[in-house]
């Protein structure tokens, strides 16, 4: 072999191909337009070249003799498997003139775009549908559970998303000085065999462990971190914004919070009316008040004074602030209203949950309960890693709340060594995430008053961009307020993934005029589609990654003939929908894209990676003390009232509790005990393989082998009682549906506990109905229903179910 | 021979956190088929007194493992010590991983060539 032929490419991994969301380095060893191998990029500061198996199975992945590589016009029936190959010039003309002849006869918004985790596709695909004129872009996951509801709650209680510190900011990591290495982190409903979540490295966690981080572990399964944790709260599915609220209590009563942050940078000083526990607006009391502006108490003077929230500043100024208190004022009528604080309220809230409480509803005991919370307030500095079982709840909101509150009252937010907050990479927002401001988007925001579920739910209408995934399911069979006629599925399948209750996103797709698919392979859900379109891997495309940091190029490394990437494809389309479409060429978007940080896009692939600089509000730390987080450049937070809310002015407008606080979810032992009878075990969903992400991954040889089967994790004891040996194929069924698996008999999980593996289907078998690729036999998906949300459309509950388990 | 001459690795099981990279890693260098591999994953949940466990992922060279011998003589690190996510996988002459190995416990020493 001539060395000099070879061509090293450095890129960064993202979709497809790993999966995940992560942001590794990469370099791609390429001769003769093929891929040889890849290897982690030691020169890169994510992952200092490491790399996992996903990652490294790429050559599998990339020349799979099952991958699409041709487009594919549907000539049977829906789910019969028939298909005409087709030229790209033909697709596009077929798909341009049914979806402009839908758009004529029904609106825009008649057409759904489909993602599934979207990650770096997700993008593109809102710049398709915002060309055609649709605002309804869904993630096709019950509640939008995933992501979504834990930045939507961050948003709305201190205007930030924030992330554990692993000196991710910095070139030098651990070793640069303005990072601290956390004393204790909790890990919150996460594993590291998954590697890399929540566009985090999963092993610096791991590295951090190593230089002297204690952990505390809530999972209900005695996973890896588990094991090595100081801590163990083994928390029943559903039950965790009670221990939230419980550690809560032990940090309150014990006064393990950081005061200067409470009082300085919380709204707790904010009155409150004590009959409802609402705000008092200066409307209230003052006939020329605004609504947007809040009173508080000065005790030194004796006096109310206004939080102007415009200036951020009291007015009058005010001598001494009371934190706590109980006064008497006159409203605008004259009448009495009695006050407390906003502090009183929550206090009062939090002392529901007193760690034997706690205990009763979570099954943590009450020691264990104290003794985290004293571990976590006492280190300095801590952080929380949560995971997406905070999402899957319908209690998402509020156990957001009342981990947002662990971080904010021990002082940890934006610290180094805490929760700092997390921006794309100098603003340049390649990932349209909920509530981003990026370059795509619709022309008008009437057009997006038509977007499902937006006028209904709260968070919908200001921090989320997509619709609400559960009322746009139900209004493919309702029809109303308006037809929902076709999809277009891109980088998602919901039969054998993403969807709750697949056999009837089935019968949603048959109701369709039309359905387009883009995928690298065949999947159950594309069988249902008119068009099939063939995408590319990471190695075979250009794109961006700011999310969070460093901000990072895709470079492509090969092509493969007649895969193209989902940006191509979309951009096709975008320009034939939209007339004005702004960009002429994918370079003149990057390049717009990325204005805010100063590069082109050509630059960025030079460097591959680039950190914001110190002083950038997207580099941490302290900006709400700096002045770096709000538009109008003052310090604090991008709130309602600028400070970290601890009662919730948004949740206050919207119509729901302001404060935290734990609701059981819709199917538990507690909330349903008769149906508890029939189900006696939790079923718990969704425990992460390092070898698939969701659905992907079943048909690359070298991960498969490692992980053949389904499986369903059941203790001993359970296992024992219901006659199931280790190895033994088995049923876990609810009054939903079955699904089988083979039992890993582990005391892994708890005796009252099935865990469930997600997202299996079996690309070896027929593609064909009824077979499906097995798509019926062993997913989990079946046993879930859609439609069980929080108040505010978020959450779902996929974590924490009832069920039965029986041999097979 | 000496202990400087001979080479083995290093396996630091309280942090193999079961992730599969050092397998896969080294079927991907030298194209093996589906399941073999120079590396070895098992996961092992040790009952201890007092309904108490403890899990451990303990990565091994299997008979497979040449101890990517023409990496080393390009001086490349092993493949799947380079690309060990937990970094505790750990390829040296005897001598110096012994010296390791006194100063970390839970650790153990293979010497599959």
């Amino acid at each position: 072999m001539d060395e000099k032929e070879i061509q090293a490419i450095r890129t960064t991994t993202w979709s497809a191909g790993p999966g995940c969301h992560g942001g590794c380095g990469v370099i791609a060893y390429v001769k003769d337009g093929r891929l040889l191998k890849i290897e982690g990029d030691p020169s890169h500061p994510w992952n200092q070249g490491r790399l996992c198996a996903r990652a490294l199975a790429m050559k599998q992945y990339i020349e799979h003799p099952k991958r699409l590589r041709k487009p594919l016009l549907r000539k049977g029936k829906r789910g019969e498997g028939v298909w005409e190959e087709i030229s790209w010039d033909f697709a596009f003309d077929f798909i341009e003139e049914r979806m402009k002849k839908i758009r004529e006869e029904s609106g825009p918004e008649s057409f759904i775009f489909a993602m599934g985790t979207g990650r770096d596709i997700g993008p593109w695909i809102s710049m398709l549908a915002y060309a055609y004129g649709s605002p309804n872009v869904m993630f096709a996951l019950s509640g939008n559970a995933c992501y979504s509801p834990r930045i939507a709650a961050l948003d709305t209680f201190q205007g930030d998303y924030c992330v554990f510190d692993a000196g991710q900011w910095f070139e030098k990591r651990y070793d640069d000085p303005r990072f601290v290495l956390p004393q204790c982190m909790i890990i919150w409903g996460y594993n590291i065999h998954a590697t890399c979540p929540d566009n985090l490295f999963g092993h610096w966690i791991v590295d951090m462990m190593k230089r002297g981080t204690k952990i505390i572990v809530i999972d209900p399964r005695f996973t890896w971190f588990s094991s090595r944790a100081e801590i163990w709260l083994p928390v029943r599915p559903g039950t965790d914004s009670a221990l939230a609220m419980g550690l809560l209590y032990v940090i309150l009563d014990e006064g393990l919070l950081d005061y200067e942050f409470l009082k300085e940078w919380t709204n707790a000083s904010l009155l409150l009316k004590k009959d409802k526990d609402q705000l008092l607006r200066e409307s209230d009391i003052y006939p020329d008040g605004k609504r947007e502006n809040f009173l508080v108490w000065d005790e030194e003077a004796k006096r109310v004074s206004v939080w102007d929230t415009e200036e951020l500043c009291y007015r009058p100024q005010a001598s001494k602030v009371a934190i706590s208190c109980e006064i008497s004022l006159l409203d605008l009528n004259g009448k009495e209203i009695k006050c407390h604080t906003v502090w009183d309220a929550f206090q009062k809230r939090v002392k529901e949950y007193d760690p034997k409480t706690v205990e009763g509803i979570t099954g943590v005991p009450a020691s264990d309960t104290v003794r985290a919370a004293r571990l976590y307030a006492k280190s300095k500095p801590a952080s929380i890693h949560w995971g997406v079982p905070i999402d899957m709840t319908p209690n998402v909101t509020p156990l957001c709340h009342a981990i947002a509150c662990l971080w904010a009252l021990t002082g940890n937010l934006d610290v180094p060594g805490g929760n700092v907050i997390a921006r794309f990479a100098f603003d340049c927002v390649a990932y349209a995430l909920p509530g981003s401001e990026g370059v795509i988007k619709l022309k008008t925001k009437k057009q997006d008053l038509l977007r499902i579920g937006s006028n209904r739910f709260g968070p919908f209408q200001k921090f989320i961009w997509r619709c609400q995934t559960d009322s746009a399911f139900e209004q493919i069979f309702t029809g109303k307020p308006y037809p929902i006629r076709g999809m277009w599925i891109q980088a998602c399948n919901p039969l054998a993934g993403i969807g709750m209750d697949p056999k009837r996103w089935l019968e949603a797709f048959l109701r369709l005029d039309f359905i387009v698919g883009v995928d690298l392979f065949m999947t159950p859900t594309l069988m249902y589609a008119d068009i099939v379109l063939p995408s590319a891997t990471f190695l075979e495309k250009n794109g961006i990654r700011s999310w969070w940091v460093p901000l990072q190029s895709i470079n492509k490394a090969l092509t493969i003939d007649d895969c193209k990437p989902d940006i191509e494809i979309n951009f096709e389309l975008a320009k034939r929908f939209d007339p004005e479409f702004k960009w002429k060429t994918v370079e003149e978007l990057f390049d717009d894209i990325l204005k805010p940080s100063g590069l082109t896009y050509k630059e960025l692939q030079n460097k591959v990676w680039v950190f914001p600089p110190e002083g950038h509000p997207s580099h941490p730390y302290f900006r709400y003390k700096r002045g770096l987080l709000r538009k109008d450049g003052k310090k604090g937070f991008q709130t309602p009232t600028g400070r970290f809310e601890l009662y919730s002015v948004l949740r206050e407008d919207w119509g729901y509790e302001p404060l935290p606080l734990h609701e059981e979810p819709p199917f538990s032992p507690s909330s349903q005990p008769d149906l508890a009878k029939e189900y006696p075990l939790v079923l718990s969903t969704g425990r992460r393989s390092p070898v698939y992400f969701h659905s992907e991954h079943r048909m690359i040889p070298h991960l498969r082998i490692l992980e053949p089967d389904p499986i369903v994790e059941i203790h001993p004891e359970t296992a024992k009682k219901y006659g199931i040996s280790d190895g033994e194929w088995v049923y876990v069924e609810n009054w939903m549906g079955k699904a089988k698996f083979r039992a890993k008999v582990t005391p892994i999980v708890p005796k009252w506990m099935v865990m469930a593996t997600h997202g299996w289907w079996f690309p070896e078998r027929k593609a064909e109905e009824p077979e499906l690729f097995g798509v019926w036999e062993s997913n989990i998906n079946l046993l879930i229903p859609m439609g069980y949300n929080g108040k505010d459309g978020l959450g779902a509950p996929i974590k924490h179910l009832l069920c039965k388990i029986y041999r097979a | 021979m000496e202990d400087k001459d001979i080479y083995g690795i290093l396996i630091d099981y309280e942090y193999c956190t079961g992730c599969y990279t050092c397998v896969v890693a080294c079927a991907q260098e030298y194209g093996y088929e589906p399941g073999v591999s120079g590396m070895r994953v098992m996961e092992i949940v040790e009952k201890l007194p007092n309904e108490k466990y403890y899990l451990v992922y303990l990565p091994f060279p299997t008979e497979v493992c040449t101890l990517c011998i023409g990496r080393v003589r390009r001086g490349l690190e092993p493949q799947c010590v380079k690309h060990c996510m937990s970094r505790c996988l750990d390829f040296g002459p005897l001598e110096s991983l012994i010296k390791k190995m006194k100063e970390k416990k839970r650790t153990v020493l293979f010497r599959p060539r």
